[in-house]
């Protein structure tokens, strides 16, 4: 908000009475989904939810609030959601369920969960999570705390593509992530006397202005941009971001390693370096100029499809800024040499002096430490249990405890073989494989169907997953129904119950506190509701702080002097011993990881994607784009807010973004359906022209799925007809098992015509392809 | 500040950070009760193209409709406009015409009165 907010009507108090409506200050984060923790003000009346406004003294997104947030009453009353407990009363598939009470619903797991430790073990049993929601320690709980299983993954991306190579780059590096600092730590925001506006922001693999993500709010960009902040944009699409950008850089998606071998190059060769931090706080350094060597800029534009000039130009232009801020996202993540970009990026970071400094790239933790996630519950587990994980064999990183999930693409590969063991059970909490994050997504289903393994869906909706392969199915609590907290960066935030529950649905937190006293009582024996346990997950065995749940309620927000203090290496706060370096096996900034030595990892180099015009050029000639999906809209997020109207009418159908000049080549105009297609599979969206997309780059849009069709076979919701991964791969992998081509395969394109229109998910259903083989 | 002081009233919009996102079109929108197809404000894109320099060229610009009655009721119980308060960009800004106009420092700010 630009002006003044009236300070007797938008109060400090938690919560307060405006005439007929209680109004509570909370945050949202999920259900329905979003990676922002955004602070609202919920009003209610008779326990039920009437409007949404931004909190105008929450000062992550101070008073402002996106399209979903504002729409939040029709997700929370909408007629389809989940109400109780549903067991399958029919073949999967016929969308049949009768309804159970919770108990029942209890017991049906706890039968079978024992009669699976008893016969197999407690290890098949799998649990399967989504995005970065409030909805990763709750998963994790129940697979770790609640079943003894040490085999929690992700919804089948391959390569955990998303933010999981960018974190492990980094810890790898310096033992910590980084966060690019648009004031967002301070309490006072702009107004913190240490902070400083970045000279130049590089938007690099990310539109943040609708996807929010890795907890940055995507128009803090533009805050930045009102006070003078210059951008510099690499990404296939020209973004409104890139439109106002000062250096543009319209790259070929997957060959963001490449880009920033050349840039480090550059950097090198003309001395635009900080040789203060390198002398004192680097190892390895003289390997970096080894690296880049071969990436001079005349081979980067070859490779990335870049002009010459400009990316030198850009590269100056950020290593010259003092401060130079990078704001990254999930392409780079969504390719072979995804560990191997972002560990050259934060190198840049690093070696030109913006490494957490007011306003460069900021280390960050979880406020207060209280740092529940996907790790959660590992210290529950029976010794060896950890040991028995998918994929430790094929994975270091994940051997050595490193990371304490299973591999997600061995987790697929049991799925889809039995082996090394089967999967008796799935517990799938929000996420929806099969219509969203599964790569190669009929492959996906084809391996549920398989495995005919037994599945508990947790969600909101009914989804294509739980009407194809769940036999039970919970129906979980949305975010203004639930007691939570989110402390995903700064500040510690509440999530504040505020209306009745909605029929029988119950929060995240509660199903897994009840899962557990049924379960492993011991573990919450000493909690007598959620609230209790919540208060000592956000003290952390000290760590913490040190009041109760129901006080972080009543603060509302609690800010965090650790995520706000500059130059944390220097300080001493980094190391747990208190010494001045970093999380590192030398307490230094590792340009050479001491660990990828141990692991065996190669050192950094650009992998061409494994199907591109030059990996594959034969194949190139039948399928003339590169394609890269996950262009993202203001009205969705992921496969969710489908069945919003109030969204349908801003985001009415899936789009795919084209040149105009290669539409034209097509026979193709705006509003035309057309086939998306490759080796694996194929899909339809509707045509938008991108003007600034490189003629041989085709986007699209994913996560589409229609609620407003029938759920049952063959139909399904018509999971499959517009789905972009129908196109993508799995496990095909960077050499850190990190990584995957999910933004950089290839394909044709061509009109949806009345002859070969077709809704292809029967086909799929039917045990066959998207497409109709030759 | 109060709408019943006899003074025109108006939106100051500076849409050179206006990102489209559709934010002030939904808040007017439940605020009002608008059904599909109805909008009190509605954001208008222009571009993007190609400037002879090279340069893009891509606006987006909120304008509100004949539906906008500037959230009366709103402001009567001391709020802003919802469009003003919810802004992601933070772009627009409410007042009287005549102190709003004082604002207009350069050339993509335009007033909407009403």
């Amino acid at each position: 908000m630009s002006q003044r907010f009236n300070e007797d009507v938008y109060k400090e108090e938690w919560q307060w009475q405006e005439g007929e409506y209680t109004v509570t200050r909370t945050t949202h984060w999920s259900a329905p989904g979003c990676h922002n923790g955004c602070g609202i003000l919920a009003y209610t009346k008779d326990g039920k939810l009437v409007k949404v406004e931004g909190d105008p003294r929450a000062k992550y997104n101070r008073g402002r609030l996106c399209m979903k947030c504002l729409n939040m009453v029709e997700n929370v009353n909408h007629p389809d959601r989940l109400k109780w407990p549903l067991l399958r009363d029919g073949e999967k598939g016929e969308n049949k369920w009768k309804r159970i009470s919770w108990d029942e619903a209890y017991e049906w797991i706890e039968k079978h969960y024992r009669q699976i430790c008893e016969q197999y073990g407690p290890e098949y049993i799998s649990v399967l999570v989504g995005t970065g929601r409030n909805c990763m320690w709750q998963p994790a709980m129940i697979g770790r705390v609640c079943f003894g299983t040490p085999n929690i993954g992700a919804g089948f991306q391959a390569g955990d593509a998303c933010y999981q190579p960018r974190c492990n780059a980094q810890l790898v590096k310096c033992g910590d992530v980084t966060i690019m600092d648009a004031s967002q730590m301070h309490p006072e925001r702009e107004n913190n006397p240490e902070w400083r506006i970045p000279e130049v922001i590089i938007i690099w693999g990310n539109e943040p202005l609708a996807s929010n993500a890795d907890g940055f709010y995507g128009h803090w960009i533009v805050d930045c941009m009102r006070l003078g902040s210059k951008l510099i944009v690499i990404d296939p699409a020209l973004t409104w971001l890139a439109a106002k950008a000062d250096i543009w850089l319209r790259m070929r998606p997957g060959t963001d390693a490449a880009i920033a071998m050349g840039m480090m190059r550059i950097i090198l060769k003309e001395d635009l370096y900080d040789h203060e931090f390198v002398e004192k706080w680097c190892y390895g350094f003289e390997k970096l100029e080894e690296w880049v060597e071969e990436y001079t800029p005349e081979k980067v534009a070859e490779i990335a499809w870049l002009d010459k000039d400009l990316f030198i130009k850009a590269t100056r232009m950020y290593a010259n800024a003092k401060p130079g801020a990078i704001q990254w996202g999930v392409a780079l993540d969504q390719q072979i040499s995804a560990v191997d970009a972002a560990m050259i990026i934060t190198d840049m970071m690093a070696i030109t002096g913006n490494l957490d400094v007011p306003g460069g790239n900021i280390f960050v933790r979880y406020a207060y430490n209280s740092s529940k996630k996907y790790a959660f519950g590992v210290e529950a587990l029976a010794p060896g249990m950890l040991d028995k994980r998918y994929g430790l064999d094929f994975s270091p990183m994940h051997a050595t405890g490193y990371s304490n999930i299973a591999n997600t693409d061995k987790l697929f590969h049991a799925l889809e073989t039995g082996e090394p063991y089967p999967i008796k059970m799935l517990w799938v909490h929000g996420t929806n494989p099969i219509s969203c994050m599964g790569t190669d997504a009929t492959r996906v289903y084809r391996a549920f169907k398989k495995a005919n393994a037994l599945m508990v869906v947790v969600d909101v909706f009914m989804t294509a997953t739980a009407i194809a392969f769940a036999d039970l199915v919970l129906p979980a609590a949305m975010s203004v129904e639930r007691d939570s907290f989110r402390s995903w960066f700064q500040p510690l935030r509440t999530i504040t119950k505020c209306t009745d529950d909605y029929y029988e649905c119950k929060s995240d937190e509660t199903i897994a506190f009840e899962l557990a006293k049924r379960l492993n009582p011991g573990y919450v024996a000493k909690y007598s509701n959620v609230k209790e346990m919540l208060s000592d997950f956000i003290y952390e065995d000290g760590q913490g702080v040190h009041y109760s749940y129901e006080e972080l309620q009543h603060k509302v927000n609690d800010w965090w002097e650790w995520d706000y203090t500059y130059k944390k290496y220097e300080k001493g706060l980094l190391r747990a011993d208190g010494k001045p370096g970093f999380v590192t096996p030398t307490g230094l900034y590792e340009v050479t990881p001491v660990l990828f030595d141990i692991w065996g990892f190669p050192e950094p180099k650009h992998y061409e994607p494994p199907e591109s015009p030059y990996s594959q050029p034969e194949l190139f000639k039948e399928y003339p784009f590169v394609f890269s999906s996950g262009n993202r809209g203001f009205a969705t997020f992921h496969s969710e807010y489908r069945q919003m109207p109030s969204m349908r009418e801003f985001q009415p159908q899936p789009l795919m973004f084209i040149n105009p000049e290669a539409a034209a080549e097509l026979g193709l105009v705006e509003g035309d359906w057309a086939w998306i297609e490759n080796m694996r599979g194929k899909c339809k969206l509707k045509v938008k022209f991108n003007k600034g997309l490189d003629k041989r780059v085709i986007q699209a849009q994913h996560g589409w799925w229609f609620p407003e069709r029938e759920g049952a076979y063959p139909t399904l919701f018509g999971t499959f007809d517009s789905n972009p991964n129908n196109l993508t791969t799995q496990g095909e992998v960077g050499p850190t098992t990190y990584g995957a081509p999910v933004k950089c395969t290839i394909c044709k394109v061509y009109k949806v015509t009345p002859e070969n229109d077709e809704s292809v998910t029967p086909n799929v259903v039917k045990g066959g392809h998207t497409y109709v083989s030759k | 500040m109060s709408a019943n002081d006899n003074k025109k009233y108006g939106l100051l919009i500076d849409y050179e950070f206006c990102t489209g996102c559709h934010t002030c079109e939904i808040a007017c929108k439940k605020e009002h009760n608008l059904d599909h197809g109805y909008f009190g404000i509605s954001c208008l894109s222009d571009g993007p193209r190609q400037n002879p320099d090279g340069s893009w060229e891509w606006n987006y610009v909120p304008v509100p409709s004949s539906l906008c009655d500037l959230c009366a009721d709103r402001v009567n119980m001391g709020k802003l406009p919802t469009c003003v308060h919810h802004c992601q960009a933070g772009i627009i800004s409410y007042g009287p015409v005549e102190e709003l106009v004082k604002e207009i420092k350069k050339s993509t700010m335009v007033l909407f009165s009403r």
